[in-house]
């Protein structure tokens, strides 16, 4: 501990321990535990206590005072046990009968203090810290500890609660480390009777009728196996696993949620020959209601090693939902569903059309976790894609009424179903998934069909349709390219010429959310096709460039910021609204250009502004052609609207900008192809001079200069970057060093410290290449990048800083009471 | 009770109850589909129109060629257009004694009703009703008045000849009771037999039952009404919201505890939401604009073109359409447009609220003031010097068969730059075509063309439009507005509006307010036939509602059982009343029973009258009715045993009782006599001793109670 910090701590220690004097906040508290906890993990916390007898003394006094508050009685814990994790400081405190005191029946535990949820918070954390070392054990053993810790897992408080278990938890594996460690399962009679006892009370918890204390044993066990790693672990399933088996002839199965998760947690630990453990988990699968069966199932089917038979059962339960659909909306027999063979199963039926939040909930849970299985590399193979597709088309077809199912079930079905957007979404989703695969063409079609049924819907909602884009573009971006041609297949180019119709009124809607998924559609459509004919034909004829530009002035900023995006791509792919007139080529497009810096010198919002500078540094990257017409022009407008704009994040693009106008003229930082031929780490000296000229008068340098002391750090760091790399190609040009003595420079440095110093109204001038080199050499830009990296709160984060302040908010606040009088 | 269903239309619905003494008349909507079957009045000459070819037989027989014209492989009648009357003949409609309104749209059949019936009674109704209701029907009168047309066509109407029509022309129904519009005299005269009455009025029957307008929440005005007398209660629920638009919500609470709840006015449309609705009229307004192409809206000049303007007023700025020119057209626009704004009590909360800022409640007020929104009489005169496309114009009549709209359908149908937007199917002409047709598949709503349509819009048919039709089908009765324009160029768009009642809130209404019955129009009772899985589209309630349809008579499933009943003071006052049981008193009562209006009262009986001494004639009023001896009332019960030992004590002997089924039998076996004692009655049966009997009777009254 650095010997400020000792200074300080006496008097912080007195402040902790007066009740008069309240401390600022819990933040406060927990950094100076955080901080504790590392000085102690640096060296010996008996050490830091001798030197300190402060400390020794707060929880003393702690100990003695009536009217503290319950945070620091709190903290007090929490610090004992942090130095008593070490087993010698431990010894020391136990010599002075802290460590009983503070942790036992005659301390807080017996007080008035013990109904704050914080104390007993702090009271198993404090002992959760300490229990590291077999005296620890004996302790807990004398104390009574544990059975605090029994009761403490029903405590009202669920932090408190859930904390206890974790102790009790941490307690078992410290029990258990020393006479299991190396021995596979040693024998019951051999565990230490601190493991004995907490084994005996999770027995008796499962064995219970209260489903709370079945609940806190399974959440118990399920954190063992979740966290401990050493071979007891298998022992204690091995005794406790016919508890559990017991409970599953419970009907209805009690905690099926923490069954459910203990069983996975054991499954994930334990080895793939457990046979009984598969046979738990298949009963269990059989024994579950649908609803709670499905986490388990994709649980299951996520375990790397598992017989194929339980897999096999667990991918039914997650069919099982969609199988009945199918077979609901079915108009006649037709080929084998999901489910070969099994009719859908009338429990999953009852408790589809039992209610709409039952029907919903099971539905919605099946394609989550069918789409989240779909792209693991160990989902059940063969997988049923094409009825995968079917069922969720007809669910889809189902929830918008398109459907007309002949069967009771599916008219009940589709009653419920209709207009639920909750579905809807869940659906979209799914079949979004299933684009990674192929399907017979008749599917796809409808795939397509029932897409577009959702996107020409008025009754679709704002989410529902962002999904409907989301899949529909998934599912174009997928579907086969013609062999032997580069175009789109005949299929999606018809799908295009229905679609675009669609996303022109779309553009059109008064929700802006629609706008915005509308034109973030077509964005990416045209990221992926902007070179594709058909594409560019289909789009060209239709209504949306033109509808996209004037979005631009759209009254939200979020539309007008994919507006930018949108255009800036179109224009990217020669896409933009109606060609140029004749007579002026061209003339569109530098309008475009126009429009889009009035937007980024004008516009109210950021992301607007943000969208323009992305766009502008993806047109430079690219060499858009008419931005490649007059570059430097180009980068000139750019990086003075930038510069002047109030948001970082367009501030940083400039920067991004201006390094691919640097990189352009200087070569790449480094290269990115294995293959190209490497070039010199440093430019040719005519070619640097020429640039230099070219950076200076588009101002960049201004610009970078500024950004370098820009009040936000990404910023800085950005322009730190750019000027070190700028300076790395111009090092071994020593042409001009001279220029460091003239007169230019001097002013120009002393600008710069002004504008160090936060007084950047002053502008820099015109700068000639040679002094900029100089001025590169000059400024410590190593200095400035290693300061950067530190996070800005450095300075304040320190621990002495925290002391100050600690102490410092204590005295304000006794000036204020002062006042007041 | 009864009720006389008039109308099959469940939205215009005229149906009769009676009810206690009295004949009550609900709504009488008119059902205009029947002018789809007519050629368009043109305001301007249109030459298309009138060189249509005149239609012949198969067997080029062309004597109705002056009559029907044809047009795009329609035929349609060339005369002012008819419209179908409610029922006439199902119930002498001169015996209604009241009418009671629900909203301006269910009453445009009134001059019908009122003026060629011999209907002598009164009309209720509420103020915004009558006179956005007078609205209607002035325009109405002045589109059809305005373009006079000499020809009248009653040739095709013999039914000999209607068989061998095409269809529609030879399905339409009843085409012999089909009426010309009425005159302005007629509305005038339908008008004033109106008593305008405010909601939770209650307004007396002749005293036989009480009648009470609610507010429904779907326009301006519009209400539900309560019947009932003391014991019974009637609700009528006609056309009403439970969204948040411009009128005052509905009143749910006051409808409880009916023993009949009469549901008409749902939405046509169960499958639109109107907000989506609006939200796709704005997005297709804005990108026809865009594209530089003008918006036809036909619509009623009133109701939902208040809320459409509403949007409007939020929309424009925002999609860049400030400078685009709104017109609306009607005889009545301006009307329209000033008395939504004076109605504030019959306004929802927020728009109250505004009333006292000082603010007009709708913001068409600041549409109009900054010359957004223009509004003209008729396309001649200023409107055809102000005229600027691209424009959006609001003018009727929906049908598309008379009004400014004819003009602006032959003026823009050839662009598919323009769009015409159906949004109105208030008292429409769409759906009701199709339910008089029994075409009941059209009832889902989808925007997506026909394929015919897309046909003849250059869509070319698609993969992806592999779905059978059936499930996208649009409602066609939109088209068949369109139908005399054909070929059209404009685009179409059918974004239909009505914020009535859909299934859901219908079925959470009915729990709710829990009535004993419900009936309502059939169609409400079974899902669409074409959507037949469609459960969740039918009214579904406990007990099953009982539907009606056009000229049935319907019993309703309830008896009266009980009638109030006044006792004069002074009668009350000469009651002795007997207890027979702890609590139960009874007293004989000899009485006048008195009715008149309705009520009954029990008068004290006059006295005897005293003996004329003088030779004056009795006038016939002086009659009394002759008071006979009332014999006393008896009650209680006879305890057998008891009664045996006093026929033994009174010398009968050989007594023998036998238990039967209802009571018992005493035999006297020496005197071959039986007396049967039953729970309600007693019998002494004996063979011709009169004398014995009156023993009897005397020992049997012994154990009775006398009143």
């Amino acid at each position: 501990m650095d010997p400020e910090c000792s200074r300080l701590l006496p008097a912080l220690c007195a402040v902790l321990a007066d009740p008069r004097q309240p401390v600022a906040d819990d933040t406060c508290l927990e950094k100076l535990l955080d901080w504790f906890t590392a000085v102690t993990e640096a060296g010996s916390s008996l050490l830091l206590l001798q030197e300190n007898p402060c400390l020794v003394e707060l929880l003393f006094h702690v100990l003695k005072s009536q009217d503290l508050s319950s945070r620091i009685l709190s903290f007090s814990l929490r610090l004992a046990g942090i130095f008593a994790a070490q087993e010698d400081c431990f010894q020391y405190l136990q010599q002075g009968e802290l460590l009983p005191m503070l942790f036992g029946e005659v301390g807080p535990l017996g007080g008035a203090a013990w109904t704050a949820p914080a104390v007993r918070s702090g009271w198993i954390q404090g002992l959760r810290t300490l229990a590291q070392h077999p005296s620890a054990l004996h302790f807990l053993a004398a104390c009574g500890a544990v059975d605090t810790i029994f009761s403490l897992q029903g405590d009202p408080s669920l932090f408190v609660a859930s904390a206890a278990g974790q102790l009790l938890v941490h307690i078992l594996d410290l029990a258990m480390r020393g006479p299991a460690e190396g021995r596979r399962s040693p024998q019951a009679c051999d565990w230490p009777a601190c493991a004995q006892k907490i084994v005996g009370h999770i027995e008796d918890s499962l064995c219970s009728t209260a489903i709370p204390q079945v609940t806190q044993a399974l959440s118990v066990l399920t954190t063992a196996f979740g966290h401990c790693h050493g071979l007891w672990t298998q022992g204690l399933w091995v005794r406790l696993s016919p508890l559990v088996a017991r409970l599953l002839e419970k009907d209805p199965v009690p905690a099926s949620h923490s069954l459910v998760d203990l069983l996975l947690s054991v499954a994930r630990s334990a080895p793939s020959s457990d046979r009984g453990l598969w046979e738990t988990l298949a009963q269990t699968l059989s024994h579950l209601s649908p609803t709670q069966a499905g986490p388990l199932a994709l649980g299951i089917l996520k375990l790397q090693d598992c017989p194929q038979a339980l897999r096999t059962q667990a991918f039914g339960i997650l069919l099982q939902p969609l199988a009945c659909v199918l077979e609901a909306a079915a108009q006649a027999p037709g080929p084998p569903g999901l489910l070969e063979g099994a009719a859908a199963d009338s429990m999953m039926v009852d408790t589809l059309l039992s209610s709409k939040s039952a029907c919903v909930g099971l539905l919605c849970c099946a394609l989550a976790h069918l789409g989240l299985l779909q792209p693991l590399p160990q989902r059940p193979s063969p997988w049923p894609q094409a009825p995968l597709l079917g069922a969720a088309v007809t669910t889809l077809r189902l929830c918008s009424g398109s459907a007309a199912p002949t069967s009771d079930v599916g008219g009940r079905l589709c009653a419920i179903l209709v207009g639920c957007g909750r579905v809807q979404r869940a659906a979209l989703d799914f079949l979004g998934a299933l684009s990674q695969g192929t399907g017979p063409q008749e599917l796809v079609t409808q795939v397509f069909s029932v897409l577009l049924e959702y996107l020409v819907s008025p009754e679709s909602s704002s989410m529902v349709l962002k999904k409907a884009f989301q899949a529909t573009l998934r599912w174009l971006l997928s579907s086969p390219k013609t062999p032997g041609c580069c175009d789109l297949d005949p299929h999606t180019q018809l799908f295009l010429r229905e679609l675009l119709p669609v996303l022109q009124k779309r553009l059109c809607s008064p929700c802006w959310e629609v706008r915005d998924s509308g034109l973030e559609f077509l964005t990416q459509m045209t990221r992926h096709w902007g070179g594709q004919a058909g594409f560019r034909q289909a789009l060209l004829a239709s209504e949306v460039p033109e509808l996209t530009k004037q979005l631009l002035r759209d009254p939200e900023s979020y539309v007008r910021a994919s507006a930018v995006t949108a255009t800036g791509q179109l224009s990217s792919w020669g896409l933009c609204a109606t060609p140029a007139s004749p007579e002026c080529p061209g003339a569109q497009q530098e309008s475009l250009l126009v429009e889009l810096l009035h937007i980024l010198s004008t516009d109210s919002e950021g992301f607007p502004r943000r969208a323009v500078m992305q766009v502008f540094t993806e047109w430079l990257r690219d060499g858009h052609a008419d931005v490649a017409e007059d570059a430097e022009r180009f980068v000139a407008g750019v990086l003075q609207a930038a510069s002047r704009d109030l948001d970082w994040e367009v501030r940083a693009q400039g920067l991004e900008l201006a390094l691919v106008f640097l990189e352009q003229l200087l070569g790449q930082r480094s290269s990115h192809c294995p293959y190209a031929v490497a070039l010199p780490e440093t430019a040719p000296p005519g070619v640097l001079d020429q640039a230099l000229q070219v950076l200076c008068r588009v101002q960049l340098f201004e610009f970078a200069f500024r950004a370098l002391f820009d009040c936000d750090r990404p910023v800085a760091q950005k322009s730190c970057d750019l000027l070190l790399f700028l300076r790395a190609k111009a090092a071994p040009c020593g042409s001009s060093q001279e220029a460091g003595d003239s007169p230019n420079v001097a002013s120009v440095e002393a600008t710069l410290q002004r504008w160090q110093a936060g007084e950047q109204g002053q502008p820099l001038g015109y700068l000639e290449p040679g002094a900029v080199v100089a001025l590169l050499r000059s400024i410590d830009l190593e200095g400035l990048r290693d300061t950067l990296a530190e996070s800005s709160d450095h300075v304040e984060k320190s621990p002495q800083s925290l002391l100050q302040d600690m102490l410092a908010a204590v005295g304000v606040l006794g000036e204020n009471e002062a006042d007041c009088y | 009770m009864k009720l006389y269903c008039l109308s099959g239309h469940p939205t215009l619905p005229c149906n009769v109850l009676k009810f206690k003494s009295t004949t009550i008349m609900l709504d009488c909507g008119l059902d205009m589909n029947s002018t789809l079957n007519f050629l368009p009045l043109p305001l301007v000459q249109s030459p298309r129109l009138s060189n249509l070819p005149g239609w012949s037989l198969k067997d080029g027989n062309a004597f109705l060629d002056k009559e029907l014209k044809e047009c795009s492989g329609h035929v349609f009648v060339d005369s002012v257009p008819e419209f179908c009357l409610p029922e006439t003949e199902l119930i002498d409609l001169s015996t209604v004694d009241v009418i009671l309104i629900s909203n301006y749209h269910c009453m445009m059949a009134l001059p019908y009703i009122t003026e060629h019936t011999g209907f002598t009674g009164t009309v209720y109704a509420t103020e915004p009703s009558v006179q956005i209701g007078r609205l209607l029907m002035e325009e109405l009168v002045n589109f059809i008045e305005r373009v006079p047309k000499a020809q009248s066509a009653s040739l095709w109407k013999n039914k000999d000849i209607q068989r061998l029509l095409p269809s529609p022309l030879k399905d339409a129904v009843e085409v012999s009771t089909w009426r010309r519009c009425y005159t302005m005299q007629e509305v005038n005269s339908a008008l004033s037999k109106i008593q305008l009455v405010g909601y939770s009025q209650k307004i007396e029957l002749f005293g036989a039952v009480q009648v009470t307008p609610l507010s429904s929440g779907y326009a301006l005005g519009s209400s539900n009404w309560i019947i009932q007398s003391h014991y019974e209660k009637v609700s009528y629920v006609s056309g009403s919201s439970l969204l948040t638009t411009h009128p005052q919500p509905m009143d749910q609470a006051s409808l409880k505890n009916s023993d009949v709840l009469i549901l008409t006015g749902l939405t046509q449309i169960p499958t639109a939401n109107p907000d989506s609705m609006v939200g796709e009229f704005c997005s297709n307004l804005a990108l026809t604009v865009r594209n530089g192409g003008n918006v036809l809206v036909p619509c009623y000049p009133s109701g939902v073109i208040y809320d459409l303007l509403e949007c409007l007023y939020q929309y424009i700025d925002s999609a860049g359409l400030s400078s685009i020119p709104f017109y609306f057209i009607s005889p009545v626009a301006n009307s329209s447009l000033e008395f939504s704004q004076i109605f504030a009590e019959w306004l929802c909360h927020n728009k109250q609220t505004k009333v006292y800022l000082p603010e007009p409640p709708f913001p068409h007020a600041e549409l109009i003031q900054t010359n957004k929104l223009k509004h003209y009489p008729s396309i001649h005169g200023d409107f055809s010097n102000d005229f600027r496309q691209p424009c959006v114009v609001f003018t009727g009549h929906p049908s598309l068969r008379f009004g400014d709209v004819v003009h602006f359908m032959e003026l823009w149908g050839k662009s598919s730059l323009n769009t015409v937007i159906f949004t109105d199917v208030g008292s429409d002409v769409t759906v009701g075509t199709v339910l008089q047709r029994h075409r009941r598949d059209t009832w889902l709503y989808s925007k997506r063309p026909s394929s015919q349509l897309r046909r003849k819009q250059g869509l070319r048919d698609c993969p992806w439009h592999s779905l059978p039709d059936i499930h996208l089908e649009p409602d066609f009765s939109y088209l068949e507005a369109l139908a005399p324009y054909q070929p059209l160029a404009m685009k179409c768009i059918y974004c239909p509006i009505d914020t009535r009642l859909n299934f859901i809130q219908v079925s959470k209404l009915l729990k709710e307010v829990q009535p004993l019955h419900v009936v309502c129009p059939e169609q409400y009772t079974q899902p669409p036939p074409a959507q037949s899985h469609r459960i969740d589209l039918m009214i579904d309630c406990q007990p099953p509602a009982m539907s009606y349809r056009r000229a049935e008579v319907l019993a309703l499933p309830f008896k009266r059982r009980y009638e109030k009943i006044e006792i004069m003071p002074e009668l009350a006052d000469s009651l002795v009343p007997m207890e027979i049981k702890p609590g139960v008193s009874l007293a004989t009562v000899s009485a006048v029973l008195h009715t008149k209006d309705n009520k009954h009262i029990l008068q004290p009986p006059p006295r005897p009258a005293q003996p004329t001494g003088g030779k004056k004639r009795k006038r016939a009023s002086d009659d009394i009715p002759d008071c006979k001896v009332l014999k006393p009332l008896l009650s209680g019960s006879i305890p057998v045993e008891q009664f045996v030992q006093t026929l033994e004590k009174h010398g009968f002997s050989d007594i023998k009782v036998e238990d039967t089924a209802k009571g018992h039998i005493v035999l006297l076996q020496e005197a071959e006599t039986l007396i049967q004692i039953e729970e309600d009655s007693t019998h002494i049966i004996c063979d011709n001793d009169e004398m014995l009997r009156v023993r009897l009777r005397d020992l049997v009254l012994k154990f009775l109670q006398k009143f």
